[in-house]
């Protein structure tokens, strides 16, 4: 598979992806001894952009963070932010800042000094290194911890001061390196929303990598989902969603049934379902998302667009607003439903439209 | 949870070591660090402190002590001068030679310690390497003989020997700092010389604390070294410790400036412990 080189106005994105590109990653590769772990990435982030980077572990999001941070070398490829070059740089003089996994904060220091590092180690002024860092703490609302110890505070308070440490350098970048992973799950949420509102605040380009994809729809912009090493699509939330390029895109953001058949003459035809496609002959996967399958009255006909099937139900699985269901039909196919209407049924009748059936490409073997 | 017999058998015995081979002996060198000799030889079992009186009247067990001291905080900067950049570069910069290296600085503890400072003997001596060296290439007429004999001479080989000790309790907590402070540093505009002196030495003091200890205690304490190399000039304290339970026969005189020395050891060691805690964050 080529890599997927998305650029930003090429009227696929929407949103700040359409602005000019800020940082641009140039065909990078990397390998840790044999592993290839960055094969041929290239990513435009725009200004004031969220963008996220969404792998699996062992996809190569850190390392590909660390890149761009300076810590890691690429092997090969080009970096570059407002049109600087960036990799020629040691990490200590690139205008990029970091929130590291585990926060990283120096233990020896209390709150107030750990904001106020990167000023200090800059010779700024020691009364504006105060101001500053008030303003700092006072955006994370942790004025009230100034003199603790990191230690002592808990980490969703730890993970405020790692954000207003690397936000007092007025970075014009900020990496976010799995911030919210240590955080339980309320805690999590609700920084989810803090993250993405501050990043509005200060208006700069957030880079984030996560291995969450729930965490990469709320808060990105767009998000570039990274398989072994390359990317496999790097659109906008409800893009990815709705219109995934590959199998493993439809499956790894959200739950989706995958449909294997073939398209003859104008239909696509998977066990005893067909629908009218607009494809080239030749065998196709279709992604179809389990709210776009409909229970409906077992006696109406399907109108026009409509495929229809029935189903044994298999499993449930409430979730609160909705309900999970696993159907199976007569000939072998497995399916699953989000329904609020299939309470104490054992067979389903239901149905898709055409047009939610979404073709994917085949998910490149790599090893 | 564990039976009567299990724990009996699993305390009294440490607790009998520590008792006959460490409590009973501080008692009787407490004792007799409170009684006195007689003029025929025979310890005279009555209270006094005549021996303390003695320790600070004499200028002799003053001066020996303060030069012991001497000794030993130069042993101890030596030490830590040789063993921290070592520790630094071996856990920082060594990469996959770091356990061959290691080895390396632990190798020399094996031998035994006797045949070290023999060793420095034959460099040092008249006759010795370094002497025939010099004259060799004619940078010195005559051997030079502060080499040998000499304070000097003791300060090398306890630096010889205490140098792994102080280089292993810094290399611990260097190993110990967590690498993403360094990036953390480098991150926010740091230079790796800001970041070691902000960063990794503040975080590696406790290693050095005890590294420090080790060195300047264990060279106060040393008298095989003063005994091979010293030399008249080279005598350190526990020289006249040996001496006063040996030949001189006043073992109440050594027990009261072993006693001193004792209480000057646990000193140290427990100002050392309390700096170890200030300075550590785990």
């Amino acid at each position: 598979m080529a890599s997927t080189t998305v650029s930003p106005g090429s009227g696929l994105n929407s949103g700040p992806a359409n602005a000019r590109p800020f940082l641009a990653i140039r065909h990078i590769a990397k390998k840790f001894g044999k592993n290839l772990v960055l094969r041929d990435i290239s990513l435009d982030v725009a200004e004031g952009e969220f963008l996220t980077i969404l792998g699996e572990s062992g996809s190569g999001k850190t390392t590909l963070l660390r890149i761009v941070a300076g810590f890691e070398n690429a092997d090969s490829g080009e970096l570059s932010m407002n049109g600087e070059r960036l990799d020629q740089l040691p990490p200590y003089k690139r205008k990029v800042n970091t929130v590291f996994q585990n926060y990283a904060l120096f233990p020896h220091l209390t709150v107030e000094e750990n904001v106020g590092y990167g000023l200090r180690v800059a010779n700024v002024a020691e009364a504006e290194v105060g101001s500053r860092v008030q303003q700092a703490l006072e955006r994370v609302r942790m004025t009230a911890h100034a003199k603790a110890k990191p230690g002592k505070i808990s980490g969703g308070q730890q993970q405020r001061v790692a954000l207003a440490r690397a936000l007092v350098n007025r970075p014009q970048l900020l990496l976010l390196d799995e911030p919210l992973s240590a955080l339980d799950a309320n805690l999590r949420r609700q920084m989810q929303v803090e993250l993405k509102s501050l990043q509005r605040e200060v208006g700069i380009a957030f880079v984030f990598v996560t291995h969450d994809q729930e965490e990469a729809m709320v808060m990105s912009d767009r998000i570039a989902l990274l398989r072994m090493g390359e990317l496999e699509q790097v659109a906008t939330p409800r893009e990815i969603y709705q219109r995934p390029a590959t199998a493993y895109t439809a499956q790894f953001i959200g739950h989706t049934n995958l449909l294997s058949g073939d398209v003859r003459g104008g239909r696509a035809h998977c066990h005893s379902l067909n629908w009218g496609v607009n494809l080239a002959d030749g065998p196709a996967q279709f992604s179809v998302r389990p709210e776009h399958v409909r229970v409906v009255a077992p006696t109406a006909s399907p109108a026009e667009g409509r495929v229809r099937f029935r189903g044994k139900v298999q499993h449930r699985a409430f979730h609160g607003a909705t309900e999970l269901v696993r159907v199976l039909t007569a000939d072998g196919l497995i399916f699953s439903l989000r329904t609020t209407g299939a309470e104490g049924r054992d067979e389903l009748d239901c149905e898709f439209s055409a047009s939610d059936a979404v073709r994917v490409r085949e998910s490149a073997s790599r090893g | 949870m564990f039976s009567r017999a299990y724990r009996i058998a699993i305390t009294v015995p440490p607790l009998a070591w520590v008792t006959i081979f460490l409590l009973v002996p501080y008692l009787l060198m407490f004792c007799f660090s409170f009684w006195s000799v007689s003029s025929t030889q025979t310890i005279l079992r009555s209270w006094t402190l005549q021996n303390y009186k003695q320790l600070f009247m004499k200028d002799v067990y003053w001066e020996t002590l303060l030069r012991s001291m001497w000794i030993a905080a130069r042993v101890m900067m030596f030490s830590l001068a040789l063993g921290y950049p070592l520790a630094y570069f071996l856990s920082f910069y060594a990469g996959k030679r770091k356990d061959l290296l290691y080895q390396m600085v632990i190798i020399p503890l094996w031998v035994s310690y006797l045949v070290r400072a023999y060793a420095w003997k034959t460099i040092l001596g008249s006759d010795g390497v370094l002497n025939t060296l010099l004259q060799y290439a004619h940078l010195t007429q005559h051997p030079l003989d502060f080499l040998l004999y000499s304070p000097f001479a003791v300060v090398l080989t306890l630096t010889h020997i205490y140098t792994p000790f102080a280089f292993l309790p810094i290399y611990a907590a260097l190993e110990h700092i967590p690498r993403n402070l360094v990036e953390a540093s480098n991150d926010l505009g740091a230079s790796p010389r800001q970041t070691f002196w902000r960063v990794i030495f503040p975080l590696s003091i406790p290693g050095v604390v005890a590294g420090a200890t080790f060195a300047f205690v264990l060279s106060l304490g040393d008298f095989l070294a003063p005994l091979l190399l010293g030399g008249p000039s080279g005598i350190m304290i526990s020289n006249i410790v040996v001496t006063l339970f040996g030949a001189a026969y006043n073992w109440p005189l050594g027990a009261a400036i072993s006693l001193c020395m004792l209480v000057l050891v646990v000193s140290l060691l427990f100002l050392s412990e309390k700096l170890e805690k200030k300075w550590s964050f785990s």
